[in-house]
């Protein structure tokens, strides 16, 4: 972002950026927010905000004391987690990892992939390109999920069944990203920028990747944020090729809330406090972000 | 991000080396080439991928399901439309159709209609903004395996948080799982709450673009703001609402994690089927017991074209209804 900024000249604002100013219209009484509004704003965010707090709450808790009223804290969230993490079966630090290295490789793929369709979309001239793109919006409405049984029998004849590769190679790309890296290539690439590149000699690739890749990285980390999230949630495709030997964070919680373990629910809350907090952090840090990119891609979808 | 800003200027500032005279014939038929046909190799990584492991196994699907496999020989028998039959004369079937399609109906409509509602005061001058956009977009970030086991507990029978609250104004403990239309509400209520900021913040993204002197205008002639609402902003942003409601309905009719969690990971959805959806049911055919590739395949076909056909139904309902409000 800060390289952005160093180059005002190359770069043209985007229509909407992330954080917008308030507009000082003279007759701007009509939508200042009624302490009403508050008050239904801030309802809504705590019943956003208390599952996963009370979540929290009852990991801390014993397991004597799941269910006594009112919800207050207790003093044995470490203990939990050491019992949790103890559970050889559920596997959990393993799932954790696991999540970590899939949901950051299928990120980085998808960040590579979308940006490099994204710009030729966007800025090169080809025949067919606006066919090939009405294609690409359309797979963004297919139902992928009901292709597991044919893509499961794939991965047994590759021999990918339990293995990491399984949860990512069918996830390497995403018609969305391409799309939304089209759209904003659109507006931050300028057209004499490109020209000026490709005078002084540049292939197409360098274009991507000296003037077009570092013009679109904000977009991009919006585009890595949100594919990182829901590549960490994934479920039921990890849930069917995997093996509990092998899980992702998801599977391990499914581990653990089945079976034995169900009645141990202070080591089961403590699970999903952890497989939260990763993404709770990054939400922290990124949330202005992530808000930005969901809010965008309304507009120009 | 400081060590970018260091790294960053040098990189830009080198222009790239002038090509040498000697190799210009060359790489002028290489630039041409590059020229041509190198967006092709930009845009193909992705047909390829997606067609491989997207596109590829929905549709090879129906392959499939035109096959009884059979587990213990390992071959497979062709049996044309048998599958089919079967199922549509299958009562547990009937009865996962009937439970997503209910469980669908229960979720997508309030969820919609909240986050209109939502997105309507969150476009407003105040303080705090980021702060409730966030308040609101938080329960999306956690995972719905989780999700699912919170609410398990937030909806159990005994002790539960609900029937706690319930009990203290003085009503019975409700039956979250054995009764069907209770186990349906708090599955629809786990969705909501997962995907009712999301939706509302997509919308309020639609509404921000609309030009504020139409409300201005309008407001001088003297409508209200309930008036305005339905007779500007709806309108103006039906295509996004459109947008959400096809997202809506291919996402709700494979609900598949939420029942599962709830009933404690048993795929059978309660003791008798009570909340097992589709996407379910095709799990319990194809990866436990007989593993019945041929049947799940038909299932999963079938529920593809009721996706296909409700998108058309509310993607028409929707479009008639507000051109409606329009006129």
């Amino acid at each position: 972002m800060t390289t952005m900024q160093t180059l005002p000249r190359t770069v043209t604002p985007a229509p909407q950026p992330p954080r917008r100013r308030r507009r000082a219209a003279p007759g701007a009484r009509l939508w200042e927010a009624s302490p009403l509004t508050y008050l239904a704003l801030v309802i809504g965010s705590i019943l956003s905000v208390f599952p996963i707090v009370w979540s929290f709450i009852i990991a801390s808790r014993d397991n004597s004391a799941v269910y006594e009223m009112p919800p207050t804290p207790g003093g044995k969230l470490f203990e939990n987690i050491d019992r949790m993490l103890a559970n050889e079966d559920a596997a959990f630090l393993y799932g954790l990892v696991n999540s970590a290295v899939v949901s950051s490789v299928v990120t980085i793929s998808v960040i590579f992939f979308s940006t490099l369709a994204g710009f030729a979309f966007a800025k090169l001239r080809f025949r067919g390109s606006n066919a090939l793109l009405l294609v690409i919006i359309l797979t963004m409405m297919v139902p992928t999920q009901l292709g597991i049984i044919p893509l499961y029998l794939m991965m047994v004849e590759l021999g990918w069944t339990g293995t990491l590769q399984a949860v990512i190679v069918p996830f390497l790309v995403q018609g969305f990203g391409v799309f939304m890296m089209r759209q904003y290539a659109m507006s931050a690439v300028s057209d004499e920028l490109i020209e000026a590149a490709r005078l002084d000699g540049c292939s197409t690739w360098r274009v991507y990747w000296n003037v077009v890749l570092p013009a679109l990285r904000p977009a991009a980390a919006v585009l890595g944020l949100l594919t990182f999230m829901q590549t960490w949630n994934e479920f039921l495709w990890p849930f069917v090729v995997l093996t509990p030997d092998t899980p992702t964070v998801q599977y391990s919680l499914k581990i653990l809330s089945s079976g034995l373990y169900q009645t141990d629910y202070v080591a089961l809350f403590a699970g999903t406090a952890l497989a939260t907090l990763p993404l709770l952090i990054v939400f922290i840090i990124f949330g202005r972000q992530i808000i930005g990119g969901i809010m965008e891609g309304a507009v120009k979808s | 991000m400081s060590s970018a800003v260091g790294a960053a200027p040098p990189r830009h500032a080198a222009t790239p080396p002038t090509p040498e005279p000697t190799h210009r014939r060359r790489s002028y038929r290489l630039g041409r080439w590059d020229i041509k046909y190198s967006p092709y190799l930009y845009v193909a990584p992705f047909f390829i991928l997606f067609g491989v492991f997207g596109l590829f196994p929905v549709l090879y699907t129906v392959y499939v399901s035109l096959f009884e496999y059979d587990l213990l020989s390992g071959t497979k028998e062709y049996v044309g439309l048998e599958n089919y039959r079967v199922l549509l004369d299958d009562a547990q079937f009937w009865n996962a159709a009937y439970n997503t399609f209910g469980m669908f109906v229960l979720s997508t409509v309030p969820q919609l209609v909240v986050a209109l509602m939502i997105a309507n005061l969150l476009n407003r001058q105040m303080r705090a903004r980021t702060l409730f956009r966030m308040g609101i977009l938080i329960p999306n970030i956690t995972s719905v395996a989780a999700v699912g086991i919170i609410f398990a507990l937030i909806f159990a029978d005994r002790y539960g948080l609900v029937n706690w609250l319930l009990g203290t104004v003085g009503i019975d403990p409700v039956a979250w799982r054995d009764n069907r239309y209770a186990s349906w509400f708090a599955i629809a209520f786990m969705v909501d709450w997962r995907w009712t900021g999301y939706n509302a913040l997509i919308y309020l993204g639609a509404m921000q673009a609309i030009p504020r002197d139409l409300y201005e205008s309008a407001s001088l002639d003297g409508a209200s703001t309930w008036r305005q609402f339905w007779k500007i902003t709806v309108p103006l942003i039906r295509p996004t609402i459109l947008f959400t409601i096809i997202i809506s309905t291919i996402g709700g009719l494979q609900i598949f994690t939420e029942p599962l969690m709830y009933g404690f990971g048993l795929i059978r959805g309660g003791a008798s089927n009570e909340f097992q959806t589709l996407a379910m049911y095709i799990y319990e055919r194809t990866f436990t017991g007989n593993f019945e590739y041929g049947s799940g395949a038909a299932m999963s076909w079938l529920l593809f074209l009721m996706i296909v056909v409700f998108a058309l139904i509310n993607f028409a309902m929707v479009r008639r209804s507000v051109k409606g409000e329009q006129k």
